[in-house]
């Protein structure tokens, strides 16, 4: 970006509810990388990430370090916006809006209000219609979702399990989203009433599902993809593009594995396309299984 | 090809990534049947093709690895009608200022600055007079939107703002820096389907025309 034309806000409305989800439009079909430096920014870009999220640490160290996880360090987000081209995410804590308001004045191209960090309010998440910059969050089911929308989510992406290398919570996320969809379009306008108040979600939004048969705004996946196959796998049970964490830089080869889980999430549908990119990666990173987490490890039931 | 299908050409969409299903709701408004690009044989009896908005440094390397791209450059040189928007303005340009060297289609003599306008706190939408289109202006919408720093001489603008081209067209090819796919708009890609009916009413194949060296 040239710095002689930065800044020049004055072209035109900024901030528009078209212009936070557009982008997300644009990012459809792609993979969003966690990255923690310059070094594997650079390796997700060339590897054909769509975007990369910054943070300071992966999910899954994040869960091996334990204590309170927060936004990360400007200056680490600086060198990634600085080291690639394509859009840069970064994490604030649920209701930090503080932290919102940092990466912001950064000019990072997208928020992640994350669960995968430590909740900063335990009542309400950020008033993200004030915001220029869009905000993507995480939700387990229809409802949640739209809540989030409600408060200006302009992406949304299925919670998962983060940090397990494990998919069976994305897709249990993927599956209770598309369900309720079905419910709701093919509920009559009175049912509407009682499923929006069931769901906790605004009657307007229940409506527009049902209208429409799909969410107001993107929808990705998230939490536990570790392979090609599993990216594709999320691709069929309809998400519109794949976020992967822990899963590349776990991994014994990163740039191979990221490389085969762009080529998958563009050919989810072609399974030769999946098995010749899935040879020969080396080792996955080493999964959890969901049930030793136990309650207080879950990730995905923070933010509600 | 028979008069019918003359009057609903068979339009492609580049759909490696990226915001693909809206230039296909809007080909099919404006009476085009379409199809997905995600490997060389999709490009088999294509009358147009649309590269959409998306990340182009994705669409270049997964294109590129799969000989996609090369199939695509052949086809788009010997004349094959092209829409590119955002990303795929990128694509199609002859050179790129504001990112390093990166995989092209390339052939349309203008040279495009990525993230021209800023990062996406800077992304806007503004009306953008398109005389080519008339009234009203068009809505655009500016995502890391890149801008046109110079054009060649067989190149017309169609459109600037602020003070720099933002829509471009030659003979066979139609680029804009916003999104007309975005928004209820459909006049831009009435204006491509038009040029590629009014193509393959005059003949069989692209390669039977000849096309203005690059």
């Amino acid at each position: 970006m040239s710095d002689d034309v930065a800044g020049n806000g004055a072209q035109g409305a900024t901030g528009t509810d078209a212009v936070k989800a557009g982008l997300a439009r644009m990012l459809k079909g792609g993979v969003i990388m966690d990255v923690v430096d310059a070094g594997q920014a650079k390796i997700a870009e060339d590897s054909g990430a769509c975007a990369v999220m910054a943070l300071e640490r992966i999910p899954a160290e994040i869960r091996k370090a334990g204590g309170v996880a927060r936004m990360s360090d400007p200056e680490m987000i600086m060198g990634i916006q600085e080291a690639v081209t394509i859009p840069v995410m970064a994490k604030c804590r649920i209701g930090h809006y503080v932290e919102a308001q940092v990466l912001q004045a950064l000019e990072i191209d997208y928020i992640d209000e994350s669960e995968v960090l430590t909740p900063a309010d335990e009542a309400s998440h950020v008033d993200k219609r004030a915001f220029t910059v869009p905000f993507v969050c995480g939700a387990t089911n229809l409802g949640e979702a739209l809540r989030r929308v409600a408060e200006g989510a302009a992406m949304i992406r299925t919670k998962g399990e983060a940090g397990t290398g494990n998919v069976v919570e994305a897709v249990r996320h993927m599956k209770t989203i598309t369900q309720d969809i079905r419910r709701v379009a093919s509920a009559t306008p009175d049912e509407r009433f009682a499923i929006a108040k069931e769901m906790a979600a605004p009657l307007e939004l229940i409506e527009w599902v049902g209208l429409h048969g799909r969410l107001p705004v993107v929808n990705f996946s998230a939490g536990g993809i570790a392979t090609p196959a599993d990216a594709a796998l999320m691709m069929h049970l309809g998400a519109e593009g794949v976020f992967v964490g822990s899963g590349i830089f776990m991994s014994e080869d990163p740039p191979a594995r990221a490389r085969a889980i762009v080529e998958a999430t563009t050919h989810w549908d072609d399974p030769e396309v999946v098995a010749r990119v899935s040879r020969g990666l080396r080792e996955a990173m080493p999964g959890i299984e969901i049930g030793e987490l136990g309650e207080g490890g879950l990730l995905q039931t923070r933010g509600w | 090809m028979s008069a019918a299908d003359a009057r609903r050409p068979r339009i492609g969409v580049l759909a490696v990534q990226g915001a693909v299903s809206e230039h296909e709701a809007a080909l099919a408004d404006v009476g085009a049947r379409t199809s997905r690009v995600r490997s060389a044989v999709d490009l088999e009896a294509l009358d147009g093709i649309v590269i959409p908005g998306g990340e182009s440094t994705t669409f270049g390397l997964v294109a590129g690895e799969s000989g996609l791209l090369d199939a695509l450059r052949a086809r788009v040189d010997r004349g094959l009608p092209v829409l590119g928007t955002c990303a795929g303005m990128i694509m199609l340009a002859s050179g790129i200022e504001g990112g390093g060297p990166q995989p092209l289609v390339g052939g349309m003599d203008i040279v495009v600055r990525r993230n021209a306008f800023g990062r996406q706190v800077h992304s806007f939408e503004a009306p953008v007079d398109v005389p080519a289109l008339g009234d009203p202006p068009v809505r655009g919408i500016f995502i890391r939107a890149p801008w046109i720093e110079r054009v060649g001489p067989g190149v017309e603008v169609l459109a600037e703002h602020g003070g720099h081209p933002v829509a471009a067209r030659d003979a066979t090819r139609i680029v804009a820096a916003f999104h007309p796919e975005l928004t209820d708009d459909r006049r831009l890609h009435r204006l491509f389907v038009e040029e590629v009916r009014e193509r393959s009413a005059g003949t069989e194949h692209e390669e039977d025309t000849v096309v203005g060296a690059q």
